[in-house]
């Protein structure tokens, strides 16, 4: 009926009717749940009137505490769409056997695996860890926000729109099948010519821009913005790890944004830097994505070292054991992480000295990594160790983490590699150490963190469910997969022709379920948490006798974060206050001078996000429209005078006399 | 060495309960060496994680806070002998490890003709080897034989205690080739070619695979590895030649080449000697310029401005077999030398489009065209 209709083509570009999914019982089921779900959460906040209040308090609000828990929603929320994929693949896996094709076609397996790999590292992990080091490092170095408020924001609303887009591919259109790295000549449009890469593509470019400036803003809070006392060497280990994950941004993002600007560029005006033809060479791409790509690993899991570093010596009561070659430790896994990049494709024929090169760098990587595992463990000799929530999960962590870090020295021996790369074994490898790493150490932080946030405690006891079902979820899910790895099965496989494997997909897809149910659990103590808050509520701001400066402050702090800049004489620096009987200041305020919230950076994102989709369906009026008002709007931005206002000195009286009736209910309670 | 691999192994045994663990108990030499690395690398390791874990178990359980008989000491936070130790202790393990890696790395590359058919077993000069080039194709694999001049499609055969020598490369994307019980895998690319020596020590039936996830028709990309005694490896050369299956020329190949899903075996008595060259160079198809051809013009300082048009004969990728038009229509020379046709060629005679333009179906690539006509589908073009 349209076809050779060119006003189509040029209004919509290549999408149509067709690109609607609406012949996958799966997808319409899901956009079903997820339409009827959203319907009833846009309802609710209309019902409310609560559009002003979200749109004053967060959308626009430039104060690194609400981002930083904007960034934990969104990688919770992310998690449940990245954990679907998960429970999708792994009951695919566990039925495909004897001739079963399972209920997944290829064409809908593949986008899976990828959708969940790119969901969980850049949509969940990544805001995970962003939002803790946001909402932390200005309290633990004394500041009253980062040094680039709004920029903040507009990182944060970057992040979203690719979330957004990578969401909008279940729905219109497809994500790629391509495996979570998209390696070319796969990725190229002769192979792929679908819109699932160029969703791929423009998703990450457009988070990226939010990871990169998020980094630089907090590099330059932490090297300009520590209070008077507080020395390099006398910055909380957490700060010292967001310091050296932020560097890692900086250095490592600008490549990934580079290799896919080269693979859009194949795909969109026909050069050729990877394809197979026309001196193309798609091993140039694997090598630049890796060179990302292995940073990226230390991007995650060095902020959850610090928050296990935090945790431990908190809940023993004690100083953290080896400050000092904590630090350096973790200054030389943020260098070597760049000379590593290798050994992920030994098995690509690079020649054996190259290998046993990056091999060897790769096993020095677990020296520091050695020693910090050490003085956690001489953090909690001769402590007092009290096992609330965040110290279960650190436990888990030390004692699931050293299997996995095991795993993977032995996949740096490149001879063992050739018989465990892409297999099952390495599967197990990395999940080992991403969940027993990143995400124990993040319901660490959360956990840990959340009076903080929200001046409650979480409840504890659902708080053990989701921390027992997750940790034992996890083994059942993944020790499976290290036994298969060794059976020679390898990854990205929708059927099997051995029935004697079955047992241990059915086994790892259990394990999954447990790990649900952790999930729902935890859900479960977020409700629970938020009814009873009142019972679970923090007065003291310094629920869990803490070291760092941010357990000074109230619970939830002030906006301004400390009335008086705060002066450090010692690496624990609120515990050393304590012991010297510091008092709270409570006359000479001064009016504080703050940023304002600006509307700025969810409209550029938004816009963003408009320019990509238009690109990603070659809608080229609409990309050419989504980026000049890109330009104009960012250009709008600069002429905005309304940057900055005063809280007045009557408000911080007053909100610090609130402040000292709370601590005394607290003494008397 | 293996006594000692062996003993290692009896925990992991009983922790698999007799399940087959094909990489822990390979049948080639080279895999099994691979198999002694793991254990080795694994013991070493095992030396500093156990009493890790045991000491945070230990540690965990005696600090309790109930446990007030346990020393405390909030302010102890540095011991110059402890630090010595949590960094010297590692860098042992590590040191030990590494030059275990530098020695197996070199021994055990896969681009280095063994030494060995097994413990003892030297490789000498006389010692014939048995070539054989693979190419992964969507999704199936090719098995060339040089030696024989036959061809496989999803099976192979090799003679016992015999080196292996193979070239690997692909047709389109990447893959890895991978018979876990011969040896380790290595990457299948498309314009180059990688190698593999490995040898086989036991007869049977040995499941091969990608292990490099290739597009739609991935999972079914098996075929059966078969492990033979001289005279049965024979027999099963002579089955090949007499199976009636033809002969695997360019046509045949760029038939065989079309992506296609669940293959049966397929023999073919007879094959082009050159079809493995004109596979890594990328010109099976007729009129196509071969890399190392282009390679040789540019070597002599390339076409000049004319080769900025000299696009249509090294165009290789199958956007038109695959529905995928390219974007950018590129303009081209008509006419260049090549070895193969040093007067001239017509390159309009070698048009890129295939014998057969009708569009591809299967899983993974696009639908036909229907009531709402896809952009990706281009109109005929006749």
């Amino acid at each position: 009926m349209f076809e050779n209709f060119d006003l189509q083509k040029a209004i919509f570009g290549r999408l149509t009717l067709e690109s609607i999914p609406y012949h996958e019982p799966i997808l319409v089921m899901t956009f079903i749940g997820v339409a009827i779900g959203g319907a009833v959460v846009l309802g609710a906040i209309t019902y409310f009137k609560l559009w002003g209040y979200l749109w004053r308090e967060w959308f626009t609000s430039v104060d690194h505490k609400r981002i930083g828990a904007m960034y934990i929603i969104l990688g919770l929320v992310m998690l449940l769409r990245g954990f679907a994929d998960a429970i999708m693949m792994r009951a695919q896996q566990a039925v495909a056997f004897n001739g079963n094709e399972g209920y997944l076609p290829a064409h809908h397996f593949d986008q899976i695996f990828t959708a969940h790999g790119v969901i969980m590292i850049f949509f969940v992990a990544m805001p995970l860890v962003t939002g803790l080091m946001n909402f932390v490092v200005p309290l633990q170095i004394g500041a009253r926000d980062v040094a680039f408020p709004f920029l903040n924001n507009f990182s944060f609303w970057m992040t979203v729109a690719g979330a957004m887009l990578v969401m909008a591919s279940l729905f219109v259109g497809e994500f790629a099948r391509t495996g979570w790295l998209a390696y070319p000549p796969l990725s190229d449009y002769a192979y792929s010519p679908d819109v699932g890469v160029d969703y791929y593509i423009w998703a990450l470019q457009v988070a990226g821009v939010g990871t990169l400036l998020s980094g630089v803003n907090l590099i330059a809070t932490i090297v300009k913005m520590r209070c008077p006392g507080m020395t390099m060497m006398r910055m909380p280990v957490f700060t010292w790890t967001a310091l050296c994950t932020n560097i890692l941004i900086v250095a490592a993002f600008p490549v990934l944004t580079g290799v896919l600007a080269l693979l859009s560029m194949d795909r969109y005006v026909g050069t050729n830097f990877f394809t197979n033809d026309f001196g193309g060479n798609p091993m140039m791409y694997v090598n630049l994505i890796w060179i990302w790509g292995h940073p990226e690993v230390y991007i995650l899991v060095l902020p959850v070292f610090g928050v296990f570093s935090e945790v431990t010596a908190t809940f023993s009561g004690k100083k953290l054991f080896g400050y000092t070659s904590m630090v350096y430790a973790t200054v030389v896994i943020t260098i070597l992480s760049y000379l590593v990049w290798l050994h992920h494709f030994f098995t690509m024929g690079s020649g054996a000295s190259v290998n046993s090169f990056f091999g060897i760098t790769t096993m020095i990587i677990s020296i520091p990594t050695g020693a910090k595992m050490f003085n956690w463990l001489f953090t909690m000799y001769r402590g007092r160790i009290r096992f609330e929530l965040p110290m279960m999960w650190t436990l888990a962590f030390m004692l699931t983490f050293v299997i996995g870090g095991m795993t993977g020295v032995l996949l740096a021996v490149p001879p063992a590699d050739f018989v465990l790369h892409n297999s099952l074994f390495l599967i197990a490898h990395f999940h080992n150490v991403i969940i027993g790493g990143v995400v124990f150490g993040s319901f660490a932080g959360i956990s840990y963190w959340f009076p903080k946030v929200t001046g409650f405690k979480l409840d504890p006891f659902w708080g053990k469910m989701s921390f027992w079902f997750w940790v034992i979820g996890f083994y059942f899910a993944f020790m499976p997969l290290y036994v298969l790895g060794l059976m020679g099965v390898t990854r990205r496989l929708r059927v099997f022709d051995d029935p004697s494997l079955q047992i241990w997909f059915v086994i790892a897809a259990f394990g999954a379920f447990l790990i649900a149910l952790g999930i729902g659990s935890f859900l479960v103590q977020l409700a629970v948490s938020i009814k009873n808050r009142e019972k679970l509520r923090d007065l003291t701001g310094d629920p869990w006798n803490g070291r760092t400066l941010e357990w000074s402050t109230s619970s939830p702090p002030p906006v301004y974060n400390f009335a008086f800049t705060p002066v450090v004489y010692d690496n624990d620096a609120w515990w050393d206050m304590k012991q010297h009987g510091y008092k709270r200041p409570m006359e000479g305020f001064k009016p504080i001078h703050m940023p304002s919230n600006t509307g700025a950076g969810i409209i550029l994102a938004g816009l963003s996000a408009v320019t990509a989709f238009a690109l990603i369906w070659y809608i080229w009026w609409l990309a050419a429209l989504g980026f000049v008002s890109l330009i104009a709007t960012a250009i709008g931005h600069t002429f905005n005078y309304h940057r900055s206002f005063n809280i007045p000195r009557e408000q911080i009286v007053e909100t610090e006399r609130e402040r000292s009736q709370e601590l005394l209910q607290a003494a008397g309670a | 060495m293996k006594r000692f691999g062996i003993i290692a192994l009896l925990p992991i045994l009983a922790l698999l309960g007799g399940c087959n663990a094909v990489v822990l108990n390979p049948s080639g030499d080279v895999a099994w060496q691979q198999r002694d690395l793991v254990i080795i690398s694994t013991i070493l390791m095992l030396l500093i994680i156990i009493p890790v874990m045991v000491l945070t178990a230990v540690f965990a359980w005696h600090y309790r806070q109930s446990n007030t008989s346990a020393r405390y000491e909030p302010d102890w936070d540095h011991s110059t002998h402890l630090e010595l130790i949590i960094w010297a202790a590692p860098l042992l393990i590590i040191i030990c490890l590494g030059a275990v890696t530098w020695m197996a790395t070199h021994l055990l590359d896969p681009f280095r003709p063994i030494s060995r058919t097994a413990p003892g077993q030297v490789v000498t000069h006389t010692t014939k080897p048995l070539n054989v080039d693979v190419v992964a194709l969507d999704w199936k694999w090719l098995f060339i034989y040089p030696d024989y001049g036959i061809a496989t499609v999803n099976e192979m055969a090799a003679p016992t205690d015999q080196p292996i020598n193979f070239r690997i490369s692909a047709s389109s994307v990447m893959n890895a080739f991978y018979v876990p019980a011969l040896a380790g895998m290595v990457y299948a690319m498309p314009g180059m070619q990688t190698q593999l020596h490995a040898v086989i020590n036991k007869p049977g039936t040995y499941k091969g695979f990608s292990a490099n996830y290739s597009g739609a028709g991935f999972s079914d990309m098996r075929f059966d590895f078969l492990g033979m005694d001289s005279a049965g490896f024979e027999k099963w050369v002579s089955d090949v030649k007499a199976s009636g299956g033809g002969t695997l020329g360019r046509t045949e190949y760029l038939e065989l080449e079309r992506p296609s899903e669940s293959v049966p075996v397929k023999k073919y008595a007879s094959v082009d000697p050159n079809l493995f060259n004109l596979i890594v160079n990328m010109c099976v198809q007729p009129g196509k310029m071969c890399m190392h051809e282009m390679a040789a013009i540019d070597a002599k300082g390339g076409l000049g401005l004319a080769g900025v048009y000299n696009v249509l004969p090294l165009e290789y990728d199958k956007y038109e077999r695959r529905g995928s038009d390219p974007v950018v229509k590129r303009s081209y020379v008509a006419s260049v030398c090549t070895t193969s046709a040093p007067m001239g060629m017509d390159v309009r005679a070698a048009d890129a489009t295939p014998a057969d333009s009708t569009p591809l179906v299967g899983a993974g690539l696009p639908k036909p065209v229907s009531l709402f006509q896809s952009f990706a589908q281009k109109p005929s073009n006749s």
